[in-house]
């Protein structure tokens, strides 16, 4: 080719290298001239083409504009990013709580215990818990409504005045109908309105009522009142019937001084005995619990009478006798312990509290464990007023009536005729959030506010108050019902200053500084108002016991013991999916109310939830609901809880269950939910579906996972009842080692902090309020009842509920597996155990969940892809997975609010990441509030001290029962109710001298760092 | 060339010559698609179809529309996953271990088994990724690729990860495989091909292969090298696919005899599996002189003794469970004989341990019917096993509370369904285009001096 140099010409013009020539010669036409001579070219059009087409898919692709706006002018106490914490009070009827109400930009988003409080001393319930989310329930009503329309308050305000000015002028009755009112001030405003209109009554009832105790008390004592119990001084401890830890009385309080008597102090704890037909979550906690029909309880009560009776060398009563080996030893136990133990019985029959206050006044508990010189506000409704009221208004002789936040229509037993009666009142108001079941049938709503929107005062018991302040400015156009008040008769103060006048007659000093101190710390103690009275037994103890005898005659199969839930309790916040979604403590069913009735009357047991519809019949009213087949359920016995069935609670909460209030009925004048004749019960063969979060009943007798031992066992030995697993190795002598001596990982070196977390499962009852504090806390989606049903409940924190078995041989799986007829119980939390050896962190193949230098495991949901294997692996199955899109999907918008509507969207925590479809969770230690508590530290240049930081669950726990902290701290409560030994800083194992932790699961090695304390039980 | 011993029978019945081999696999290629073939075809795309509604809707919704739950975090996705990653086994298997090992008769049966060898393992790597929470960014997540993420890394401690690793090479070494061995093959298509478009197509596919002695060199020297690769893999494969369980805190799934067992019983899957296939094909293909009762016969004497491997295995697991003294581990192994789920683990026993033993009487295992009988059962029992294994052991674990039940949905059997309709669509148009047997390597054991009987 080299050789080859010939060039060829394109024509002379080149050979002559003419310019013009030249100057074309690259183009493609060079002769051309008709080339265009536009500005653009092909290229530009190209260019052209492909910004646009860039341009037009970039568009596309833009995300949804979301709008952040900044504060014009930022509120003084307003930091973005900063949560402020408010004092106030949680009342509904008559429960209270003095809480914590923590606010994100102004939205309350948790309501926590106040530990200032004298009363409830930092508890919480679920229901106080829940509450927060019934703040932004999208049932509440926007503002008033007149006869059915939409009106504003000037409006209504100007007819109700007008119509009530008229009533008044005629002498036409007036009245107040609500549930206990424990607020003073609201008391006053009521008492302003009855000036005004001088022909009011103010008529309180009770969902469930506590009137008989108070017309015992009198009987008793002649003091009209409810004492305030102090269990914390008991060491005998008799319940009959009364669920005190979860719904009689004051739960919240009783929780918290039960515990303190179950956390063995100096190796002591109380001895309880309960005597009760449905299985409660006080009679699962009771030491001895004794089944017995509802018909018994007055004569358990007197048989236990008359052995104390026998002893005291008084004359006993007559008393139907009762074959228990229990009532006689709770009976010695009660006098060995006398003025120390504590009686209580949950029946509202004024004899049989009689005798409940005659065998307390023989004990000399009063004064120790009872005190009636303090009396509680807790239950005032007086049903026998209430029927009055109902009566009147049936005979045309109420003109107006005012339901403030009642509503009696669903929840007192007379509803239905209550209907009747109302068409012939003429003007009827309720103050209702919520077009509710009465509500539906007034004139005019003037809809109150949330109690976190409100100023309020509470006196739960002579001597104390609390202060109730709004959290935020109303949401829809709402009102509070005092100022409601205060405006119908004419006073022109808003509430806040009423109530503000109406303290300072409390004030001692300077009332700027006092009423600053009191918002601050929420409540208030005035031990002045309380006159100590020396009691004196006057009830004629045997007329009550012929009493008893006549009006509790069994009869029919059955009896019924109708119940409160601690989750639904009465129903009024029955649109809250929080708390229908809560497993009951007891039977871990959610959703649903049925009827708990025992193995032998059911004939067979539960299959994967799966149970038969039965209709039951009490006094003509038949009810359609499925079976619960119950261990611990007296034989002969059925119960039913109240609080379902509402019709006009809202989309969450409406044809959940059945309503059974029409079932409760009357005995010795006063409100009973036993009702122990006439009960029929026919079980159909039509298959029902539970939504049960465990069907599982019993342990199989693991003892890695439940290590229990009696309290004589643990006086001997502290670490009785402790499980020490050993695996065979040829690596030692002996030929085996303990599990933790055996690992193929490295270790964790924690040099900061290494958070830990004890649960005493002595101390826990239960009762689950820490369950809704961690949804709450870290925005875990309710999933409605056919997604508990398919087993995908997304709870972080469970508790686990286990019977003890029908036999003792572990090796007779069949057996092991079912219950025993009245089983002994034990709760076990379960959450993310932390292990230092995670299983789950070595599956993962996206490593999307890894281990912190602070010894937790942590999921990185940015980075989970969903392969579930992590699920998989975990041996204690606490990790959840988002099977669909929880948020903004119509699918369940109806069961899940608080991440499908607008309103409820203002709830969610907006420290924790809502989770999307597809993704693994869990429990995370509240890593956010350690974050916090770490910064807030290290802006203060200081180290973290202890307490600051813990999690939602431990926060929540009214019994103490959790303790969360840094186990490298020496001085951190975690560290020494563990005894974990010095120089153990650093490392991933702690050496504990306390011999009652311990491990779930230990053999396996994966040292979590969740720690259990054994459960000891004062038996013998 | 090799030598057949004239002692011998001979593989290929009826005299076959070369030409009638060309002939006999061919006609398929060239000829009108049979009756029989719409049929299947028409099936096979209905429930492709049904399943494609199914794998719709597991995305669209969620992986909600399957059963699973809180316990039961895996069920019908890794029972399926395993158990077509398991009948892919049989393939590779027999093109490359039996090709280093001399056995002859695999060439009548080494295409089909290795065409089904690369659907199965499709089938298989589908469920891994629907079973995924978030497949659109799980399916390169899972991948160690260089990213923006920071030091954001795969975890190289996970099974899950080794099984990406494991599929892939598998898939790949396997379809490359198959593909070097189509290529002479494609290539008498091309020669005999009569029809542009296919005449266009074959010479694309055969790579421009020339027959030279050289060019038959280089097929057998990458034939061999590709053996030799493959060979580990059949036994890796379902080693590293036991690991997800065996690595696990399970009872029941912690088990270290898993690897060899799984890899017994993938070989019995597959082998099942190619029969089933083979017996069907054999009769519309009208190729009996090429597989012949013979090869039914070696195939199921591998299955009788992979299958009483299989058998030893499960017997072994429970007298580990009772020796290891571990009280979970016991319970779990009894549950699986006597709680909720027994009557899928007799299934199982029943087909995988009783069923194949059936083939110690010459008569049974020499007859067409029942060979195709047992090799549905076994492969219905092999998919049974997957199940008593995973969910068996994950739905009654360590923690009473937690046991539940598994229930599966209408979309569990759809996305199963999916993978069916896959299988056999591409199966079929497998049969249709492709050789179905290797027509290059049987003329190498056809009989020179054939005459016509």
């Amino acid at each position: 080719m080299k050789d080859n140099k010939k060039t060829y010409w394109k024509g002379i013009e080149q050979l002559s290298n003419d310019a013009a020539f030249i100057k074309n010669a690259e183009r493609e036409f060079p002769e051309s001239v008709t080339e265009e001579t536009s500005e653009s070219s092909r290229r530009d059009f190209l260019k052209m083409m492909g910004f646009s087409v860039a341009a037009a898919s970039l568009a596309a692709c833009e995300a949804p504009v979301r709008k952040a706006i900044p504060y014009l002018n930022k509120p003084v106490d307003v930091d973005p990013g900063v949560a402020n914490h408010y004092a106030s009070t949680y009342i509904n009827g008559g429960d209270y709580c003095s809480v914590l109400v923590k606010t994100r930009e102004g939205r309350p988003i948790k309501v926590n215990g106040n530990n200032l409080s004298p009363v409830t001393n930092g508890g919480t319930s679920a229901q106080v818990e829940a509450s927060v989310l019934s703040l932004y329930d999208e049932a509440r009503l926007r503002g008033p409504k007149s006869k059915g329309e939409n009106a504003t308050w000037d409006q209504i305000d100007d007819s109700i005045i007008s119509e009530l000015d008229k009533i008044a002028a005629n002498g036409g009755n007036i009245r107040i109908v609500s549930n206990t009112v424990l607020s003073p001030s609201t008391f006053k405003s009521i008492e302003d309105f009855k000036t005004k209109y001088p022909t009011t009554e103010h008529v309180m009832y009770d969902q469930v009522s506590m009137s008989g105790s108070a017309i015992a008390n009198e009987r008793s004592f002649g003091i009209k009142a409810l004492p305030s119990y102090d269990f914390s001084k008991a060491e005998v401890i008799v319940g009959v019937g009364a669920d005190f830890l979860s719904t009689w009385g004051s739960p919240i309080e009783n929780t918290y001084q039960y515990a303190q008597t179950r956390k063995l102090k100096d190796k002591k704890m109380s001895r309880h005995f309960q005597f009760e037909s449905n299985m409660t979550l006080t009679g699962s906690n009771a030491d001895y619990r004794s089944m017995i029909k509802p018909s018994e309880e007055g004569a358990v009560i007197a048989n236990i009478y008359n052995i104390l009776a026998q002893k005291a060398g008084i004359s006993s009563v007559s008393a139907q006798k009762i074959e228990k080996e229990t009532i006689s030893k709770a009976a010695n136990d009660l006098w060995k312990a006398k003025g120390k133990s504590l009686v209580v019985a949950g029946s509202n029959d004024p004899s049989i509290q009689v005798m409940v206050n005659a065998i307390n006044d023989l004990l000399d508990n009063y004064g120790s464990t009872i005190d009636l010189s303090t009396a509680v506000n807790y239950r005032k409704g007086d049903e026998a007023i209430m029927d009055a009221f109902i009566n009147d208004a049936a005979s045309g002789n109420v003109a107006a009536v005012i339901f403030f936040n009642a509503n009696p229509v669903y929840d007192y037993y007379q509803g239905e005729k209550l209907v009747g009666a109302l068409s012939k009142v003429g003007l009827k108001i309720s103050t209702a959030s919520v077009e509710d079941e009465t509500a539906t049938l007034v004139d005019y709503i003037a809809p109150d506010n949330h109690y976190l929107e409100s100023w309020n005062d509470a006196s739960p018991k002579k001597g104390q108050y609390s202060l109730a302040q709004p959290t935020i400015s109303p949401i829809f156009k709402t009102r509070q019902a005092q100022s409601s008040f205060l405006i119908w008769s004419d006073n022109d103060d808003d509430y806040f200053k009423y109530l503000q006048n109406n303290w300072k007659t409390m004030a001692a000093g300077n009332f700027q500084a006092f009423w600053d101190k009191t918002l601050h710390d929420g409540v208030f103690e005035n031990p002045s108002e309380v006159e100590s009275v020396t009691l004196t037994f006057v009830g004629d103890v045997a007329a009550e016991a012929s009493a008893i005898n006549s009006n509790y005659k069994s009869g029919g199969d059955f009896e019924l013991m109708i119940y409160e839930k601690s989750s639904v309790g009465n129903g009024s916040q029955g649109n809250n999916p929080l708390l229908h979604e809560l497993a009951d403590p007891i039977t871990k069913a959610t959703w649903d109310n049925y009827i708990t009735m025992s193995v032998a009357d059911a004939g067979f047991r539960l299959d994967d939830a799966k149970t038969k519809m039965a209709n039951v019949t009490v006094g003509g009213k038949t009810l359609s609901l499925p079976i619960m087949v119950q261990p611990g359920q007296a034989n002969g016995t059925i119960g039913i809880a109240l609080g379902y069935g509402r019709t006009k609670a809202g989309k969450v909460g409406d044809n959940v269950g059945k309503n059974i209030y029409p079932l409760v009925g009357k005995v010795n004048g006063t409100q009973c939910l036993r009702v122990s004749n006439g009960v029929s019960v026919e079980v159909t063969e039509e298959v029902y579906q539970l939504a049960q979060t465990q069907t599982q009943n019993t342990f199989m007798g693991r003892e890695t996972v439940i290590q229990e031992a009696t309290l004589e066992e643990y006086k001997k030995d502290e670490g009785a009842g402790r499980f020490h697993p050993h695996v065979a190795t040829w690596q030692s002598e002996s030929g085996q080692v303990k599990p933790e001596e055996l690992t193929m990982w490295q270790g964790h070196e924690y040099n900061g902090h290494h958070w830990g977390l004890n649960i005493d499962l002595n101390a826990c009852n239960g009762c689950s309020a820490c369950v809704v504090a961690c949804n709450v806390e870290n925005n875990i989606p309710v999933v409605g009842k056919q997604e508990v049903i398919m087993r995908r409940e997304m709870t972080w924190l469970r508790i686990d509920r286990y019977y003890s078995s029908a036999s003792n041989d572990v090796s007779d799986y069949e057996e092991m597996e079912k219950a025993a007829e009245n089983p002994e119980v034990v709760f076990q939390p379960m959450m993310c155990q932390h292990c230092n050896n995670a299983p789950c962190e070595t599956v993962c193949p996206v490593a999307a969940t890894t281990h912190s230098t602070e010894g937790l495991n942590m999921m990185a949901y940015n980075r989970c892809i969903g392969t579930r294997y992590c699920a998989n692996n975990c041996p204690y199955k606490v990790r959840r997975f988002n099977w669909f899109k929880y948020h903004d999907n119509d699918q369940f918008a109806d069961v899940n609010p608080q991440m499908n509507t607008e309103v409820g969207k203002m709830v969610l925590n907006p420290d924790v990441t809502v989770r999307s479809r597809g993704v693994m969770e869990k429990c995370s230690f509240c890593v956010q509030r350690i974050q916090e508590g770490k910064l807030e530290a290290k802006k203060e240049r200081r180290e973290l001290k202890d307490g600051e930081v813990t999690t939602a669950c431990a926060a929540a726990c009214t019994a103490g029962a959790l303790t969360f902290g840094d186990m490298n701290d020496k001085n951190s409560a975690i560290t020494k109710l563990m005894k974990i030994e010095d120089g153990e800083t650093g490392k991933e194992i702690k050496i504990m001298k306390n011999k009652r932790a311990y491990h779930v699961l230990e053999e396996i090695g994966v040292r979590p760092n969740v720690f259990y304390m054994t459960k000891i039980r004062n038996k013998a | 060339m090799q030598v057949t011993s004239p002692l011998r029978e001979t593989l290929i019945t009826k005299g076959k010559t070369v030409h009638d081999i060309t002939e006999d696999i061919c006609r398929q290629v060239e000829g009108k698609p049979t009756k029989s073939w719409m049929i299947g075809m028409a099936i096979s795309l209905g429930i492709l179809a049904i399943g494609a509604y199914a794998v719709f809707a597991l995305l669209w919704e969620g992986i909600g529309v399957w059963g699973m739950n809180k316990t039961v975090g895996w069920a019908w996705d890794i029972t399926n996953f395993v158990w077509w990653v398991g009948i892919g086994h049989a393939g590779t298997l027999i093109s490359a271990i039996l090709l280093l090992f001399r056995q002859k008769w695999r060439m009548s049966i080494n295409r089909a088994a290795e065409a089904m060898t690369i659907f199965a393992v499709i089938c298989a790597a589908t469920f891994p990724m629907f079973h995924m929470g978030r497949l659109w960014i799980g399916f390169y997540w899972a991948l160690p690729l260089p990213n923006a993420f920071g030091s954001l890394w795969v975890n190289f401690n996970s099974p899950l990860l080794w099984d990406v690793f494991a599929i892939s090479t598998y898939f790949t070494v396997s379809l490359v495989f198959w593909y070097i061995g189509l290529i002479p093959d494609f290539a008498t298509i091309r020669d005999r091909a009569t029809n542009k478009i296919s005449k266009a197509v074959y010479s694309a596919l055969s790579f421009g292969w020339d027959g030279a002695a050289k060019t038959w060199m280089r097929y057998e020297s990458v034939a061999l090298i590709l053996a030799g690769l493959a060979t580990p893999l059949v036994l890796s494969v379902h080693t590293i696919v036991s690991m997800d369980f065996a690595t696990s805190v399970i009872p029941g799934w912690h088990t270290t005899i898993f690897p060899p067992y799984f890899v017994a019983g993938a070989i019995f899957s597959g082998f099942a599996m190619v029969l089933t296939l083979m017996l069907v094909t054999r009769k519309v293909f009208k190729l009996e002189d090429y597989i012949t009762i013979y090869h039914i016969e070696l195939m199921n004497i591998v299955i009788i003794i992979t299958g009483s491997i299989v058998g030893v295995a499960y017997i072994t697991e429970f007298f580990i469970a009772w020796y290891s003294g571990v009280p979970y581990e016991q319970y779990a192994f009894i549950n699986r004989a006597f709680g909720p789920y027994n009557w899928a683990y007799y299934t199982m026993m029943t087909c995988n341990v009783i069923a194949p033993q059936l083939f110690w009487f010459k008569k049974i295992r020499t007859s067409i019917v029942s060979t195709m009988v047992i090799s549905i059962i076994v492969n219905i029992g092999m998919w049974f096993e997957r199940f008593v294994i995973i969910v068996t052991s994950l739905h009654r674990d360590y923690l009473p509370s937690s046991w539940v039940m598994f229930y599966p949905t209408k979309y569990d059997v759809g996305v199963y369904l999916f993978s069916f309709g896959f299988f056999f669509t591409a199966f079929l148009l497998f049969s249709k285009f492709f050789p179905v047997l290797n027509m290059a390597e049987l003329k190498s054991i056809v009989k020179s001096s054939s005459e016509k009987k």
